[in-house]
């Protein structure tokens, strides 16, 4: 049983009009490109460089340390400047490679690799791992992993995350109108290691361009459909997705392989075709710089390791004061106390907002009206949660299904009393997550 | 960069709809029935409605200033409760009995209870009955320039026909604001529409006292006797406004099925056996106690944790 979305969820301002029409612009930096060795869940990557050292484009400057990471691979040609702390978008230092781009882009020569085709499918798995691919739809879990599950024959959908339903943002929706011939390749590579799925690209019926785009795309392919899904938020979470693609249901302590699904975002799609088609590394995203404040807002195709700061210029800087930058979207971005941090792996997005929401109101009792019971994706009572997370309820918590909570955000969106419910059952989450309490 | 930027959780923008928006389409919604009631009963049901309004504004802020809290009157919610309460008053009660009530419903049943969200039983709902318990002659005194029979409701209770047409427009005695069902309905149409209210609680509400009256009123399913009790009396304003008022009922899906459901068997047993002619808001006021408990026992499963 099939259905075209989930129950609850959220209708906000789009404002995908910035940058839907802007094609994707290459964007060469201007200054140092900074590479955090933890740009994805798992364990941080090992520096194997030192300063001095002259680095090719797609060389490995920092090694996957275990299973469960990916190695970091530099976007440029240039010299090691220097292996030390610096400031990433979480607010915090983390260990990064600085490279000092000599302009040159000069790639490290491809070694003569084996058609895909002809691998095994650990060698493909491998392969995608050695490009550093991991999901750039926010999270960063390393693609690899996802791919390598006990038992391939359960697998029976794969699907491509093309719903981009955060406000915004429109890097995949330029990605799916400019190039799907790369997903369609990407999926079928996929494909390739599960020999029972079917492939379906998961897509809100709002973006029509993108439709007919993957439809002509994967006209011919016999494993592909594209599923048109209600425009609503959070369509393009995991679970919700499943739940629309598939009709089942998957919880917390569930991955996606459980309900027979794999599932993957559009840019980390593009991603393994380039790593199983050309060996080459993921050394660039699209990255949309887009809000109210700036003067031209752009989708770029972004070295990582560029600075963001880099990226406002290049959108012709600011038209209107900003009072807010936020890397990602408006619903789970996280806001920057400073724009000189990188581009890393999962930056979906710059933000900038000439008004901040969350400044504007004040927060006020709560009239207990439901519109965040009506809103939640997860069928959580949101108003009782951030009670109990405020007042240090954690058995109550819980009881009441609090650590099934996806941080979507909706019922913050939707409260009229303009409660931070969001985030005090986010900051209880956390807390119990760190002390190891599912 | 000199200029510090806004840094805060996520998520960075908000929906359009804050508490006191809520509270002015409610007002609105209460308009129609309002403005019937002063066309109906005269520029003193007006009278009574300012009375209370602004006694209900004043207790509130009275209150907040002298305990030295937020001062809360602009959310509106105040002014719902006074427009709420003087439409249950007749028309021909003192002036000073709106006051006494609207005192009565901020101050001892809101703001002693700790304020907007936080008290049991509905505020307007509690000053009606709290009136008509203290104030018994006043509150069923519906003698007035207009209006010298007995309400439709007692009309019913003593078994003489009624005219079901004039119980829908509301050319009849009662409250200001309970007479007539088709301007209760047009201000129900637009918290329907613009999603302030849902289907839940009313619609259960509704089943269930028809089915009840169906199965034991003796008169078995007739359209007529049906329109008459679901018409008269302050059924419609009760269920469409009082019963779901946000705060004294669950938020959880099924628990306002069920709410609805016993507020509706309540208001049949006692329009049936009961000699109260109140006993609409007695059933609200009973369901919003038991709110608590059906909240408990109506938490949703997760998403993906249901079996």
């Amino acid at each position: 049983m099939a259905h075209s979305t989930f129950k609850g969820g959220i209708h906000p301002h789009k404002r995908k009009r910035f940058t839907r029409e802007k094609p994707i612009k290459e964007y060469y930096p201007k200054g140092d490109l900074v590479y955090p060795v933890q740009q994805h869940i798992g364990g941080p990557a090992v520096p194997i460089v030192k300063a001095g050292e002259r680095v090719l484009k797609g060389q490995v400057i920092a090694k996957a340390a275990g299973y469960i990471s990916v190695p970091v691979h530099a976007s440029v040609s240039g010299t090691i400047k220097a292996v030390e702390p610096r400031m990433t978008v979480s607010g915090s230092p983390v260990l990064s490679i600085v490279v000092e781009n000599d302009h040159q882009y000069e790639r490290l020569p491809a070694e003569d690799i084996k058609p895909w085709q002809e691998l095994e499918p650990g060698d493909r798995i491998l392969r995608i791992q050695k490009a550093g691919v991991v999901g750039m739809g926010g999270a960063g879990f390393p693609s690899h992993v996802k791919l390598a599950v006990k038992n391939p024959k359960k697998i029976r959908t794969v699907i491509v995350n093309c719903s981009e339903c955060e406000p915004y943002l429109t890097s995949d929706y330029r990605r799916m109108v400019e190039n799907p011939e790369w997903l369609v390749m990407g999926l079928k590579m996929i494909l390739s290691l599960f020999e029972r799925a079917v492939g379906v690209f998961a897509i809100e019926d709002s973006k029509r361009d993108a439709i007919t785009a993957l439809q002509l795309a994967s006209g011919r392919e016999s494993r592909m459909e594209v599923k048109v899904l209600e425009t609503k938020y959070p369509q393009g979470s995991e679970r919700m997705l499943i739940y629309a693609c598939t009709g089942k249901e998957i919880n917390s302590s569930m991955l996606p392989a459980d309900a027979g699904c794999i599932v993957h975002n559009v840019d980390t799609v593009c991603a393994i075709y380039q790593a199983l088609a050309f060996g080459r590394p993921l050394t660039e995203r699209v990255v949309t710089v887009t809000g109210k404040a700036l003067a031209e807002p752009c989708n770029f195709h972004v070295p990582i390791g560029t600075s963001f700061s880099e990226l406002i210029e290049a959108a012709g800087g600011f038209k209107t004061e900003p009072q807010k930058f936020v890397s990602g979207g408006p619903m789970m971005g996280i806001s920057l106390f400073d724009l000189d941090v990188p581009v890393v792996k999962t930056s979906s997005a710059l933000l900038c907002m000439s008004k901040d929401d969350v400044a504007r109101f004040q927060p006020s009792a709560c009239i207990r009206c439901g519109s965040c019971v009506e809103a939640c994706p997860e069928h959580l009572l949101p108003a009782k949660l951030a009670d109990l997370a405020e007042h240090f309820q954690e058995e109550e918590f819980r009881s009441l299904y609090g650590m099934e909570c996806l941080e979507c955000g909706s019922c913050s969106y939707v409260c009229p009393a303009r409660r931070q419910l969001t985030q005090s059952i986010r900051a209880m989450r956390r807390s119990l997550l760190a002390r190891g309490k599912r | 960069m000199e200029k510090r930027m806004n840094v805060s959780a996520s998520p960075h923008v908000r929906g359009a709809m804050s508490t006191s928006g809520i509270m002015r389409l409610v007002i609105l919604a209460l308009l129609p029935a309002a403005v019937f009631g002063i066309f109906n009963f005269g520029m003193r049901a007006f009278y009574h409605m300012l009375v209370t309004v602004v006694a209900c504004v004043l207790t509130e802020f009275t209150y907040e200033a002298f305990a030295d809290r937020p001062v809360t009157v602009g959310d509106f919610s105040a002014v719902v409760t006074g427009l709420l309460l003087a439409m249950s008053l007749p028309v021909n009660a003192p002036l000073w009995l709106g006051a006494a009530g609207g005192i009565f419903a901020i101050l001892v049943v809101k703001m002693f209870f700790g304020g907007i969200g936080q008290n049991i039983v509905n505020p307007a709902l509690a000053g009606r009955c709290f009136l008509l318990i203290s104030f018994a002659g006043h509150m069923t005194n519906f003698v007035c320039d207009a209006y010298t029979g007995p309400t439709p409701l007692e009309a019913l209770k003593q078994g003489e026909a009624v005219d079901p047409l004039s119980l829908i427009l509301g050319n009849t005695g009662g409250c200001i604001g309970e007479t007539s069902a088709l301007a209760i309905l047009a201000g129900a149409v637009l918290l329907l529409a613009v999603g302030i209210i849902n289907l839940r609680i009313p619609a259960s509400s509704f089943a269930v006292f028809t089915l009840l009256l169906v199965l034991f009123g003796n008169q078995g399913f007739d359209e007529i006797f049906l329109v008459r009790e679901l018409c008269s009396g302050g059924l419609m304003l009760s269920f469409w406004f009082m019963a779901t008022d946000y705060t004294t009922s669950p938020i959880t899906k099924r628990g306002q099925v069920l709410y609805g459901a016993l507020i509706g068997a309540l208001a049949a047993l006692f329009r049936l056996y009961g000699s109260a002619s109140e006993g609409v808001s007695y059933a609200v006021l009973l369901a919003n106690l038991l709110t608590p408990v059906i909240e408990k026992i109506t938490v949703p499963k997760a998403f993906g944790r249901r079996r």
